[in-house]
């Protein structure tokens, strides 16, 4: 899209947009470096993650006085309003995506010697198509891409599949061996979250489309297989 | 500022009667306009809806104010300029040769850009249309014409203690209310506005732009307006004009959220055509 005749306007969506991009960055470190955290029970990696959550919330903060700030002196209109909207809802849903990934880290730090490498897995087996769903989403946003946006949206149903086979899987590892109870229960919370995050990423899908065309992804065609 | 509720005087009386079937009060088909052999408008096919605003935008020299003149055939009076193209009024043609063009400007209502109040007082401002129409009878009918007109304009509180003080010693905001009295007056069923507030400022604007908000449910008003916050505020459908072009038309929430045509797009979000 061209230029505005107020440059410095120009400048200012695009350091948003910039600031959201970076903030989509970090938020993707941090799933991935929770799971890392977990598959290999590095409790230093997860107290880092743990430690980038602040960053995310300073930079969702920024974000919301520039939107405050050209709303007030630029009355946006058309495709730069819906831009902005959307940049105010992303952003709370990425700062939403950096608490659940922290949570994810906090947990990896409280998980003891009961829990076998089946475990483990299923949940980092989980995390790999969610990551996928966050970085594709970033990249409709990026491009401004309502296909890509739309591809987002229609996936998050093969994450409700991961999130109900991990759940299966990780009752039978309870019922096996009850000492697993505890760290258990913070594994289905994990999966919970991961599950969360995806839902998280879908809500973007649908600004970035709105962003991009103007018209709103209905709900009603989407398919959902979240059973719990 | 509304003081018509309830008011036996602001009867219907000077109320124009509605469309019939609600369609639009003016239907414009194959709209051209030529300035000797050039053409300002390029075949503009537009209608206006009875009780509401149309803003009509667009950069300077798009043909915006041109195409308004067409409304009420001030473009007759501008040397060389020619319209061509049907413009209905109720179903009928306004330019036929046998409409009277003082009648029809009287039933086409306009306020300009810059206040024009007549060299005269508040009171003969107001009084004169009525008068030279034939509308009044007797001096009570047209007190009454006076007051209800003022006070549909929202003036009448600040003016009724001085109405034989001159027109021309209000503020710039009152005299354009004045203005606005003034042309409903005359009883019209459109008022058209060329850019109404660009002389006034924000609170003066403001009062004006509530005015409008009032008068839409009387009147069929079309105005011409640079500010697009002004549009988006006062209007129900806007129109953008480019290059003696309308471009599109639609529902103002529609146009200024999510425009169909890239030209609006570059126009209203302020990035080069």
């Amino acid at each position: 899209m061209s230029d505005h005749i107020v440059s410095a306007y120009s400048e200012e969506l695009e350091r948003l947009s910039a600031d959201l991009l970076k903030m989509g960055g970090i938020v993707e470190t941090m799933i991935t470096g929770a799971c890392r955290a977990l598959v290999s029970n590095d409790l230093d990696l997860a107290k880092e993650v743990v430690l980038r959550d602040p960053l995310v919330d300073t930079i969702e903060a920024d974000a919301e006085r520039q939107i405050v700030s050209l709303i007030a002196r630029r009355q946006p209109m058309g495709h730069d309003l819906r831009m902005i909207l959307s940049a105010m809802k992303i952003s709370s849903e990425l700062e939403r995506i950096g608490d659940l990934s922290k949570n994810i880290a906090k947990r990896a730090q409280r998980l003891d010697e009961n829990v076998n490498v089946e475990m483990r897995n299923a949940i980092t087996r989980m995390a790999q198509p969610v990551s996928r769903q966050l970085k594709d989403v970033l990249n409709a946003y990026a491009t401004g891409s309502a296909d890509k946006a739309k591809a987002v949206w229609s996936a998050d149903d093969d994450i409700d599949l991961h999130y109900n086979a991990v759940f299966r899987e990780m009752l039978t590892h309870l019922v096996e061996d009850p000492r697993r109870i505890t760290a258990g229960a913070h594994m289905l919370f994990m999966a919970k979250n991961l599950e969360r995050i995806g839902d998280h990423c879908t809500n973007i899908a649908e600004f970035v489309y709105y962003q991009a065309v103007g018209d709103y992804l209905s709900e009603l065609e989407r398919p959902k297989q979240n059973q719990f | 500022m509304d003081t018509s509720q309830g008011n036996p005087m602001m009867d219907d009386s000077i109320t124009p009667q509605p469309t019939k079937d609600g369609g639009p009060r003016i239907d414009c088909r194959n709209i051209k306009v030529f300035y000797g052999q050039a053409e300002a408008i390029h075949d503009v096919s537009m209608s206006f809806p009875d009780r509401a605003v149309t803003a009509l935008i667009g950069p300077s020299g798009c043909g915006k104010s041109t195409f308004l003149r067409c409304l009420n055939r001030m473009n007759d009076t501008i040397e060389n300029c020619r319209v061509e193209g049907k413009i209905l009024m109720d179903g009928e043609d306004i330019n036929d040769a046998d409409v009277d063009p003082v009648l029809l400007r009287s039933r086409v209502g306009m306020v300009f850009q810059k206040p024009n109040p007549f060299p005269k007082s508040i009171y003969d401002n107001i009084a004169y249309g009525p008068r030279i129409h034939g509308l009044a009878n007797g001096r009570e009918d047209l007190d009454a014409i006076v007051e209800k007109s003022l006070r549909r304009a929202g003036l009448w509180e600040e003016v009724k203690d001085r109405l034989s003080a001159p027109g021309t010693g209000l503020s710039g905001g009152q005299q354009q209310r004045l203005c606005i009295a003034r042309a409903i007056a005359v009883q019209p069923e459109v008022i058209l506005m060329d850019e109404p507030c660009s002389a006034l400022d924000p609170i003066a604007t403001a009062r004006i732009e509530e005015l409008i908000d009032e008068l839409r449910n009387r009147y069929c008003i079309v105005i011409v307006t640079h500010s697009m916050q002004q549009a988006a505020r006062v209007s129900q459908r806007t129109a953008f004009f480019h290059l003696g072009n309308l471009v599109e038309m639609g529902d103002t929430g529609q146009i200024f959220t999510n425009p169909r045509e890239k030209r609006t797009e570059d126009y209203i979000t302020g990035r080069f055509g």
